[in-house]
């Protein structure tokens, strides 16, 4: 099985929801990402996703985007967030990891040397938030080969047919991007989120995380009674962003958030 | 010689494919929110290409509003000039709003009122695609808001004030590079908030599928002007065609209706900024490699892990990372030469043409010039070269003046 076959089987199992932090790998420097990662896991993240930065992010918000900029400035390449999981690895056997990035540093890197170099550093899936299943033919045979996968977005706007189809393309679990507009991006409908899960339940057997718009304890506990697993993403970077001067401070601001959300999330 | 299927070359009109592919380039690289607008503007836009009536509204539009067709102009003073090839000008500069952006916003306006929305976004780098959307914006009464660059709005500070006259909100990016790049990544970040109102009039062949495919049409119509113009003012077609190379609108244009007579010669010329081998141009085609960015796969400028690097170029128009897909899939089957001008050429045929012709060629255009002053006399007096003058020079005045050191 699968760590992240294994994760939601565990939660399902404790009647628990996924609490799944986004930051972007890097910043503001590459030393700082690894603690945070630990940071993470101990005050309750059940699935890590760390954002290769690019230069472009197009589907991100201004907050992820800063955050790219900073990782980039800080010398931050695919490789180095590699090396990350590898040093992540070593103290941490169980938790999935997922890339989450844009498709361009992938397609020079070359798919079939990214999905073995997953494989070495004990990554367990990927996000590639611009490589939709209809472009994604040629190249998801070298990641399921392997064992690593394919995670993909299902929007506002997708339709029945298109879920269905993303469905059978994907494994580990589903993303449900709750809002249309970009990451960080106001505040999300729970009815609204709540009725889309049921479609996509419908259709796919999958476990379904929801993120965009999740911001606090309260945000946190009202989407995940109604889905597999929650993504928080912009509240979290937000503390690299404040704390760029005093990087010593992330890790604990980004736990206590998540400490917050876990106990809101697990409350009777 | 028999000619085999394989000599005559690919069925260059069957590309793209159906999702959107020509040869390896090209498809539909965006985020899932997108998906279902670019499959409902697919949709929408395979039904009305050889719908009559909206073929009958566009060429009215062409004919009435924007002026076409556009001459093609003998220079013959230059040609004797330069001693060599009979050089045609192909007179884009003179549509309404002053370059061949418009044709293009007329037929993608077409769309956007067939479709019912009623904001309309555009990304700009010279301001002239900006112009041309916020032009036609005010003529059917639709919301505009163009993105451009902050870096841009300064070098094009005439069309940002022409384009606020016309009604439009123009919205300064100031992320990355800060310039057209960066522009098309905001105007998608718009596109997937307010997906269900507004239409994304994006200004030349590249982004996701079907954009590279409907841009080229409706620019289609200056080289199909331009090769019964040929054929009637010359008795014969051109032996080359030369456009510039930005994003890829103006050159596949011209190109597209030539590309079955295999004797006519292209050149498509890319920004050489400083020089290729100072790395400071934008060029993609002759230094980048492939790689996907703004929904397709195409030839980029990137450094080894994949990231975006910065353009360079004197002619803001020109400033992009990347190309139409179409022509990196011309590049590749070897239909298309694709060669450079730099920031030095383009300004010595800027004003080059302006004296001899009276013609004051935009800064994007002057590189087409430029390479076409080097080829015209390796040619002979018989030969006809065109050469797509893309737009005009006014909106580059205070660039140039501020080259000669003088500040208004
Ligand atoms: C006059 C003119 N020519 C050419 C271009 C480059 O675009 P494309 O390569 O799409 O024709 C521009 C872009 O702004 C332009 O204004």
């Amino acid at each position: 099985m699968s760590r992240i076959e294994a994760c939601f089987a565990t939660l399902k199992e404790q009647q628990r929801k996924a609490l799944i932090p986004y930051i972007t790998a890097g910043d503001p420097s590459k030393t700082v990402t690894v603690p945070v990662m630990h940071a993470m896991v101990e005050a309750g993240a059940d699935v890590i996703e760390l954002g290769v930065p690019f230069s472009d992010p197009m589907a991100d918000g201004p907050v992820i985007q800063k955050a790219c900029e900073r990782a980039l400035a800080a010398g931050t390449g695919l490789r180095d967030v590699l090396a990350m999981v590898t040093e992540f690895r070593r103290d941490n056997d169980t938790t999935p990891v997922v890339l989450m990035g844009y498709l361009n540093p992938v397609e020079i890197m070359g798919y079939e040397r990214f999905a073995d170099a997953c494989v070495d550093a004990g990554v367990d899936g990927v996000l590639m938030v611009d490589l939709p299943p209809e472009e994604c033919d040629d190249v998801a045979p070298l990641f399921k080969s392997r064992g690593v996968d394919l995670i993909f977005l299902i929007a506002p706007t997708t339709t029945d047919a298109r879920i269905s189809r993303i469905a059978a393309a994907a494994s580990g679990y589903l993303y449900y991007v709750s809002l249309k507009g970009v990451t960080g991006s106001a505040s999300l409908n729970v009815e609204e989120v709540a009725r889309r899960v049921e479609t996509i339940r419908n259709l796919a057997q999958l476990p379904i995380g929801v993120g965009f718009g999740i911001k606090d304890a309260q945000s946190a506990r009202a989407v995940s009674q109604v889905s597999d697993g929650v993504v928080v993403g912009s509240a979290l970077v937000n503390q690299s962003a404040e704390n760029v001067d005093t990087p010593d401070r992330i890790a604990p601001a980004v736990a206590a958030i998540l400490a917050d959300m876990r106990a809101a999330m697990d409350k009777q | 010689m028999t000619q085999s299927s394989e000599s005559s070359g690919p069925d260059y009109k069957a590309f793209p494919d159906q999702n959107g592919h020509f040869g390896r380039f090209g498809g539909r690289f965006v985020s899932e929110t997108l998906m279902a607008a670019l499959d409902e503007l697919d949709v929408m836009y395979r039904r009305l290409k050889d719908d009559p009536q909206f073929q009958a509204d566009f060429d009215y539009d062409l004919a009435h509003y924007v002026g076409r067709p556009s001459p093609l102009y003998l220079a013959e003073r230059w040609t004797k000039q330069l001693g060599g090839a009979r050089i045609w000008l192909k007179r884009e500069d003179l549509n309404h709003t002053g370059a061949h952006k418009v044709n293009n916003t007329i037929g993608q306006a077409l769309l956007a009122k067939h479709m019912g929305k009623k904001r309309v976004i555009a990304e700009t780098g010279a301001g002239q695609h900006g112009v041309a959307s916020a032009t036609v914006a005010a003529r059917l009464g639709l919301e505009c808001h163009v993105f451009m660059g902050e870096e841009d709005i300064r070098r094009q500070r005439l069309n940002v004030y022409r384009m606020k006259l016309l009604g439009a909100n123009v919205v300064p990016v100031t992320s990355g590079s800060r310039t057209l790049k960066d522009a098309m990544n905001e105007a998608m970040r718009d596109w997937v908030t307010n997906v269900d109102d507004t239409f994304y009039i994006i200004g030349t062949v590249a982004g996701p599928h079907p954009y590279p495919m409907l841009v080229r049409d409706f620019q289609s119509v200056i080289g199909r002007e331009a090769r019964e113009q040929s054929l009637k003012q010359a008795g014969k077609l051109p032996d080359a065609l030369v456009a510039c190379v930005g994003g890829g609108s103006n050159a596949i244009g011209l190109f597209h209706p030539f590309l079955e007579d295999r004797d006519v010669a292209m050149y498509g010329v890319e920004a050489a900024g400083d020089g290729i081998d100072t790395g400071r141009h934008a060029a993609p085609l002759s230094a980048g490699r492939p790689g996907v960015l703004h929904g397709n796969r195409t030839y980029l400028m990137e450094d080894d892990n994949g990231q975006i690097i910065e353009t360079h170029s004197v002619s803001a128009g020109l400033d992009y990372p990347g190309v139409g897909p179409e022509h990196s899939w011309l590049k590749d089957i070897g239909r298309v030469n694709y060669v450079s001008a730099d920031d030095n050429e383009a300004l010595a045929a800027f004003r080059e043409l302006t004296c001899v012709e009276g013609i004051m060629p935009a800064l994007e255009s002057a590189h087409a010039l430029a390479y076409a002053r080097k080829l015209a006399p390796q040619m002979d007096a018989d030969q006809d070269i065109i050469i797509n003058l893309s737009g005009r020079g006014d909106k580059d005045i205070l660039t140039v003046a501020e080259i000669d050191g003088i500040h208004f």
